[in-house]
């Protein structure tokens, strides 16, 4: 095995010593437990004494998304305006202008969901302040709410029968106190001493050896790199993300980066297992995730080693691999890797740009956001899990002969009818979305807008389809990632993927709690020997199977007429 | 409802507090001990600041060694990559004419020796790196060029390849900007 | 009976029809392997004695073919929402082959013809599917109900008596029923007592007993009286009986839709919708890509992908499985308790009929300490011979078998004592003065005791001794001196704990209830193999036994007669009362079994499973069937433009037009192949949930993969030669 491919297996398994025990300590950890880390609690208890919060107070599920709905509400619009007048606020050493109202409504909606598509280019369209502000706060806040709305989720599973979920902001605050702080604490010193900026010095300037003058785009972005990859945002501080030298500086941050992005989704699908003392059912989905990572990463690894064939042709050498939109210090490996793990646990950061990526790696990318459950992201990844579970336990329920049940509770018409709506919420936005910028490209191409859609994509042809339709997905999963060839700042993308950010956030957080929550105050009926176990292989197998039929049925035409043509054209 | 609103909104400004303004001054503290101290790294040419170690500078003239195809003419104030698909046929002309143009200047290479991260741009158009097979074809041209023998050449190579973390992990590769303050420094070696 | 003679008639004049379907199935069967033998029953093998078990009978083929006309009725298709949409789509392909006459763009006429024809047939055949389903079981319940109908009822008027037709009968009016008579309507005996042939109800030849004021006392309509005169309570209105009840709910104009079926429908709509979303978008993708489609091609697409296969059979199943009950001799008053008779957790059986066959069987004899065994044993013998009861025949068959007697018959002369209640023994006085008496312990001893003479100590504890074991002691003495003691055990009824086993891998615990002592209660149920047993049980005991099974979150069955056995079977989630038990008992309960076999129970809850697999494994089938569906039609959709997608056609169809043509011809006709097995349901198997979900997993789960790709290249073969 080749030093690159080596790199890729040490991370991997470097990932999982970390994210192993800190699931168990998840689990202590929020069901109040004693940890090595209670130390903080002062800090949570200034924090709740100033907020006027009784963290003792139980919330049932209802409480508890409207308590998530009502925070989320208040960074909504607080965040727009602070980026609308950023150029009026301090902290902008480079002078940034303000923001137009379509791209701080997608900017405000992509931070507040998680998400960080990021229509504005980091050097240029931030000061320090809404860096730090708006955007590094929001990351801190969107993962912690993701993790807070997972662990209500798990409380409904921890006792027989119960509508008191704990409380959520209890949740969110020792998410941010026991988890993503210290965490990003360490990880942005780590980085601080590899090369990452940490100064609020402004731009610089230098005459290179060659004697061009060069301006440099610096400002402390090691705190904030930090949370983007914990917490799953990948919104990062320089336009490129982790592609950029000073935001990735070498193959010791990469790793760092990539390892810190999947630990939490890891460490959460176990805590549930511990948490509701059930772990096999926990290694049961950390398997069946595991497995539908490991399919979509060999053929992306494959297929970016193998390099583009077009350029094969021309007759150089492309033992590396396919080199286009990557950087040299991470090689293809570790950045095929990379574009797995940021599509699958729904970070959204990269280290090479996807746009020049093979065509059957954007299908795996794609099929990954379009999953958005292989891990997951912060706390949401096995809540978006859950729901392709219920379907699975409802089919299978029916095919064992009995009413389909989950850990003791019936799960009856209420909620299948939420699941279905669930599911069938992805297709709805991915594909209505991609549709409307079709039609709109095909028919109105000509159209008097800023940025006329005939020029919106920057490739041509079955290419420039997946364009539209990787910036679609990529924004109902939450991912943030993009095909960044495509012209997105401007009002149509601004708005349209504002919108299918924001529903495909909060409707697939609320749905699998609500679920949770109405299972939870149904009677528990103890297991027999005709119940169909949640933990076993073969049940594990029909999740599996639930998963990739669902989303190859809804997908497919879609991926045919884009990354597949793609692929095949270029073959023949 | 009004009892939550009220706690979101001093939640958010006592977070805000904690995660805007003790958490990044923190670590700014603290990346002010590395090198460049919190700064950049920067490198230095008799005094005077030449570039940053770890971003990517031009280099066209024949006697450095040249980098890789940048979409943004390497302006570190505005990253990008070039976005380019791997099916677009204007994009392939572009790659196409890249290899013609390093053929024209290493008259004795095969097309084989060239390797793809010299004619495709990175990602964040300031990749600092090229290949060592990169550097081994520019060899013979800069020896030429500088009239230097090839051997002082790929010793400079050489010295400023990178190998894999721990000889296990990951790719080798040339830090483009140390070897072209080598070669100056050379140069300058051999004009004394 | 006419209706058998109906019936044979029919199965002639079908064999064609029914020959077709069957070889089609068997393609199937060869196919996928799906077992399509009707569930096993090893005890009881009454049921469908009565019942014709074919699946297709002329009359009913044409009965349904004639419904499923009917049923295009928009207002009717709506409840359907899976098949409702390809209703719209037929309509909308009916308009482009109008369209297409006059118009080019939209392929020619006659292939958007074909297009709507199959379509056409897609909705017809889901709704044969329902309208055959119907059909059986409408004509199974009218075969019940038409014994009777329109019978004379002699009625009670100011007590002079009138004759009216069965029809005409109210509830509460009264009749009288003398031998020869059919009793004309359901009712409860108020007076009198007779033997009553139920032949025509339960296929059971042997003649019961009903009478007035007891658990016995109710008798159905259709049945014969053979002998006495009894007075008789009509208790339902005419058209409201259970009967009436169930062929309303299989008719549809009652049935509502299971828990569990209201799920599942909203699960395919939503899986509907999404393919409605995939259809429409697909058509800017299109556009994009410079290709057109046409309207048949994107019609065709959804109605390929929209669960139409699961959609189109999903009522029948439920008409099915009820069907499947009635069948069984069980009545059930809504579909869902027939459904949740397959998520019973624990089973509640009467011990007596149920686990032992009613009667005890003599299995030792224990002469007292220094008795003679044969001298013993002739006794036994000699005070059983006149003794008719099972009990005492099977003492005579014990000393045949011990070879220690060789009286066959009583002495010329002897006289025979009979049982009677007072005394609880029964006996024989031979002509040369032995005075043999047979009977209960405390009965025996009394008689010993009052002669002065001593009871011997060892036959006390041998009495206690089969006592313990679950047995009966029966006390022989002879001339007032105890001899010894005959023990009888219960005879568990072979087989059953097998069947226990059965339940207890399909997680039913089964409690044994019985009015015996908790020695003898704990030694039957260890050995029949039961979990738990309520001994020396009440009626209040049951029901607290059904509370705190309940409370645990579990479903509880029972099956009970008497009228004090009505608020438990109100009480349990299925409560299944006997035809012979009590109107109280049948109104509380959710089914009636008009076998009155206990062991029923078992079947019900088999039959609510396959009720529910049948629907599991058929969803399974249909979303799986969508792969191979996909790589027909897509490639087939886009090779004119993007000719390197020809790679996405891995089954090498013949043309774009072929490929569609076949997937849709396939997902038509799948329709009706899996008719049969709609009807019958997929077989249970107690092997334990997760071996059952790989097993049906494997079959419906890749075979609904496979399968359409073999069919689809097999229909395009043929079409492949037209098109």
């Amino acid at each position: 095995m080749n030093t690159e491919l080596l790199g890729v297996v040490a991370t991997y398994l470097l990932t999982l010593v970390i994210a192993i025990p800190l699931g168990k300590y998840l689990a202590k950890m929020f069901a109040g437990e004693k940890t090595w880390t209670d130390f903080l609690r002062p800090l949570e208890n200034g924090i709740y004494k100033i907020s006027g919060i009784n963290p003792k107070e139980q919330m049932d599920w209802k409480q508890s998304m409207k308590a998530l709905l009502t925070v989320n509400s208040v960074w909504l619009v607080y965040g727009f305006f602070v980026l609308l007048y950023q150029d009026k606020l301090p902290l902008n050493p480079d002078g940034n202008p303000g923001m137009t109202p379509d791209l701080s409504f997608n900017t405000v909606i992509s931070f507040v969901v998680n998400c960080n598509l990021q229509h504005y280019s980091g050097e240029s369209g931030v000061s320090y302040f809404t860096q730090h502000f708006v955007l590094m706060f929001l990351h801190f806040t969107s993962a912690a709410t993701g993790i807070a709305s997972a662990v209500v989720f798990f409380k409904a599973f921890r006792d027989k029968t119960t509508s008191s979920l704990g409380n959520f902001w209890e949740y969110f605050v020792k998410s941010i106190t026991r988890l993503l702080l210290p965490l990003s604490l360490l990880m942005a010193i780590i980085l601080a001493f590899n090369g990452t900026p940490t100064s609020y010095e402004a731009r610089d300037q230098y005459i290179s050896l060659q004697g061009d003058t060069v301006n440099v785009s610096r400002g402390p972005a090691a705190g904030m790199i930090a949370i983007k990859h914990l917490g799953t945002n990948g919104g990062g501080w320089f336009g490129v993300n982790s592609a950029h030298p000073l935001e990735n500086p070498s193959y010791v941050t990469n790793t760092v980066e990539l390892i810190a992005q999947m630990i939490i989704p890891i460490a959460m699908v176990l805590a549930f297992g511990y948490f509701i003392r059930r772990k096999k059912l926990a290694w049961t989905i950390f398997g069946v995730m595991t497995i539908g990572m490991f399919l979509l990463l060999i053929p992306t690894i494959s297929s970016e080693l193998g390099g583009n064939p077009a350029i094969a042709k021309m007759g150089i050498s492309q033992t590396a691999g396919a080199m286009e939109g990557k950087e040299v210090r991470f090689g293809p490996a570790i950045s095929a890797y990379w574009s797995t793990v940021t599509t699958i646990v729904s970070t959204g950061s990269v280290n090479s740009m996807h746009d020049s990526t093979m065509p059957l790696t954007g299908l795996w990318q794609l099929l990954a956001m379009m999953v958005n459950s292989f891990y997951g992201g912060c706390g949401v990844g096995i809540l978006n899990y859950f729901i392709y579970l219920i379907i699975a336990v409802f089919i299978s329920g029916l095919m064992v002969g009995r009413t389909p049940e989950f850990l003791g509770h019936k799960v009856e018409a209420r909620e299948v009818k939420i699941a279905a709506v669930i599911t069938l919420l992805s297709p709805f936005l991915i594909l209505t979305g991609t549709g409307i910028a079709s039609f709109v490209f095909t028919n109105f191409g000509d159209a008097d807008w800023t940025v006329k859609p005939a020029n919106w994509l920057n490739n041509p042809g079955f290419h420039g389809f997946s364009e539209m339709l990787y910036e679609m997905t990529s924004s109902n999963a939450n991912n943030g990632s993009g095909y960044e060839g495509l012209g997105d700042n401007n009002i149509f993308w601004n708005i349209s993927t504002g919108l299918v950010m924001i529903l495909g956030r909060f409707l697939p957080i609320i749905g699998p709690v609500a679920i949770a929550g109405l299972l939870a105050s149904k009677k528990f009926i103890p297991e027999s020997a005709g119940t169909l176990k949640a933990d076993t292989m073969t049940f594990a197998l029909m999740t599996f199977a639930v998963i990739v039929v669902l989303n190859a049925l809804s997908y497919f035409p879609a991926l045919a007429l884009g990354p597949l043509a793609e692929y095949f054209t270029l073959l023949h | 409802m009004k009892k939550y609103i009220i706690q979101s909104i001093r939640l958010t400004l006592v977070l805000m507090i904690l995660l805007c303004v003790i958490y990044p001054l923190i670590v700014a503290f603290a990346g002010g001990f590395s090198k460049g101290n919190g700064g950049g790294e920067k490198v230095t040419k008799d005094g005077k600041v030449v570039g940053y170690a770890r971003l990517g500078q031009s280099f066209t003239s024949p006697g450095y060694f040249w980098g890789r195809p940048s979409a943004v003419g390497y302006n570190a104030a505005g990253s990008a990559g070039s976005n380019k698909g791997p099916s677009n046929p204007d994009y392939l002309k572009d790659v196409a004419s890249r290899i013609d143009t390093l053929l024209k200047y290493h008259p004795y290479a095969k097309r084989s020796d060239i390797p793809a991260d010299l004619v495709t741009a990175s990602g964040s158009g300031l990749d600092p790196n090229i290949s060592v097979e990169g550097a081994k074809l520019q060899v013979k041209r800069i020896a030429e060029y500088r009239k230097l023998d090839e051997k002082t050449v790929s010793d400079l190579v050489e010295k400023n390849t990178t190998k894999p973390l721990f000889g296990l992990f990951g790719p080798s590769l040339v830090n483009l900007l140390g070897l072209n303050l080598s070669l100056d420094e050379v140069r300058i070696g051999n004009r004394e | 009976m006419e209706n058998r003679e109906r019936r044979i008639e029919n199965r002639e004049q079908a064999g064609g029809i029914s020959f077709l379907y069957h070889s089609l199935f068997s393609i199937l069967h060869f196919l996928f392997s799906i077992p399509h033998s009707p569930p096993q029953f090893s005890i009881s093998n009454k049921q469908m004695k009565t019942q014709s078990n074919k699946l297709f009978e002329a009359a009913l083929v044409q009965t349904a073919l004639k419904q499923s006309f009917v049923k295009l009725d928009p207002r009717v298709m709506i409840k359907n929402p899976v098949m409702f949409t390809v209703e719209i789509g037929t309509l909308i392909m009916a308009y482009v082959t109008v369209y297409s006459f006059g118009h080019t763009g939209q392929g020619s006429a006659t292939y958007n013809f074909f297009i709507f024809l199959i379509l056409l047939l897609t909705v017809l055949f889901a709704n044969f599917a329902e309208a055959i389903a119907e059909a059986r079981g409408k004509a199974q319940a009218d075969s019940l109900r038409k014994t009777r109908e329109e019978t004379p009822a002699k009625v009670l008027v100011n007590g002079r008596i009138e004759t009216r037709s069965s029809s005409q009968l109210k509830k509460g009016d009264m009749f009288v029923c003398e031998a020869g008579d059919t009793i004309p309507t359901d009712g409860e005996i108020i007076e009198g007592i007779a033997t009553i042939d139920e032949s025509a109800i339960t296929g059971e030849s042997a003649p019961v007993i009903r009478e007035s004021g007891g658990d016995k006392s109710s008798v159905t309509g259709g049945t014969k009286v053979l002998s006495d005169h009894i007075k008789v309570q009509v208790s339902t209105q005419p058209g409201e009986s259970f009967l009436d009840k169930m062929i309303a709910l299989v008719e549809g104009a009652s049935r509502q839709k299971t828990p569990n079926e209201i799920a599942l429908t909203i699960l395919l709509a939503s899986f509907t919708l999404v393919f409605i979303i995939v259809c429409v978008t697909l058509k800017p993708f299109a556009d994009y890509a410079n290709t057109p489609i046409t309207i048949a091609a994107l019609i065709s697409l959804f109605v390929c992908l929209i669960p139409t296969t699961i959609g189109g059979l999903l009522s029948a199943i439920g008409i099915a499985g009820m069907d499947r009950a009635l069948r069984a001799n069980v009545i059930t008053k809504s579909g869902k308790a027939v459904e949740t008779a397959g998520d019973i957790d624990v089973l509640l059986l009467d011990k007596t009929g149920t686990i032992t066959i009613g009667n005890r069987k003599a299995t030792n004899f224990y002469p007292t300490t220094g008795g003679i065994i044969k001298k013993f044993t002739d006794a036994c013998v000699l005070s059983s011979l006149s003794d008719d009861t099972p009990e005492g025949k099977s003492i005579i068959e014990l000393a045949k078998l011990k070879g220690e007697t060789n009286i066959s018959a009583a002495p010329a002369g002897s006289a025979f004592i009979r049982f009677t209640a007072e005394t609880r023994s029964s006996g024989i006085d031979t002509p040369d003065g032995r005075r043999i008496r047979k009977g209960a312990f405390d009965s025996i001893r009394n008689i010993v005791q009052k002669a002065g003479n001593v009871f011997p100590a060892d036959i006390e504890e041998q009495v206690k001794k089969i006592s313990s074991n679950g047995g009966t002691p029966l006390v022989v003495s002879e001339n007032e001196k105890a001899l010894g003691v005959i023990e009888l055990q219960d005879i568990i009824k072979p087989g059953i704990s097998e069947r226990f086993d059965r339940l207890r891998k399909m997680g039913v615990k089964t409690v044994m209830v019985t009015g015996d002592n908790p020695l003898t209660a704990k030694y039957i149920a260890q050995k029949a193999g039961v979990d738990d047993f309520i001994a020396e049980a009440k009626p209040e005991d049951k029901m607290n036994y059904i509370k705190d099974e309940q409370a645990e979150g579990k479903l509880v069955a029972m099956m009970g007669d008497g009228t004090n056995d009505a608020p438990a079977l109100a009480q349990a989630d299925v409560g299944v009362a006997m035809n012979s038990g009590t109107q109280a008992a049948k109104e509380a309960g959710n089914m009636v079994d008009l076998d009155n076999d206990p062991t029923k129970l078992i079947e019900i809850v088999e039959i609510g499973k396959q009720l529910l697999i049948t629907r599991g494994t058929l969803t399974t089938f249909s979303i799986a069937n969508d792969v191979a569906k996909y790589f027909a039609i897509v490639p087939a959709l886009f090779i004119a433009s993007i000719p390197a997608l020809q790679s996405l056609n891995i089954m090498n169809l013949h043309s774009p037009e072929s490929a569609i043509m076949s997937a849709i011809i396939f997902n038509a006709i799948i329709i009706p192949i899996l008719i049969p097995l709609a009807l019958r349901g997929v077989a249970y198997k107690p092997i334990g949930a997760s071996a059952l979900l790989r097993r049906n997993l494997f079959i419906y789960g890749i075979g609904g993969v496979i399968a359409p790709f073999i069919g689809i290249k097999l229909i395009d073969l043929v079409v492949g030669l037209i098109v």
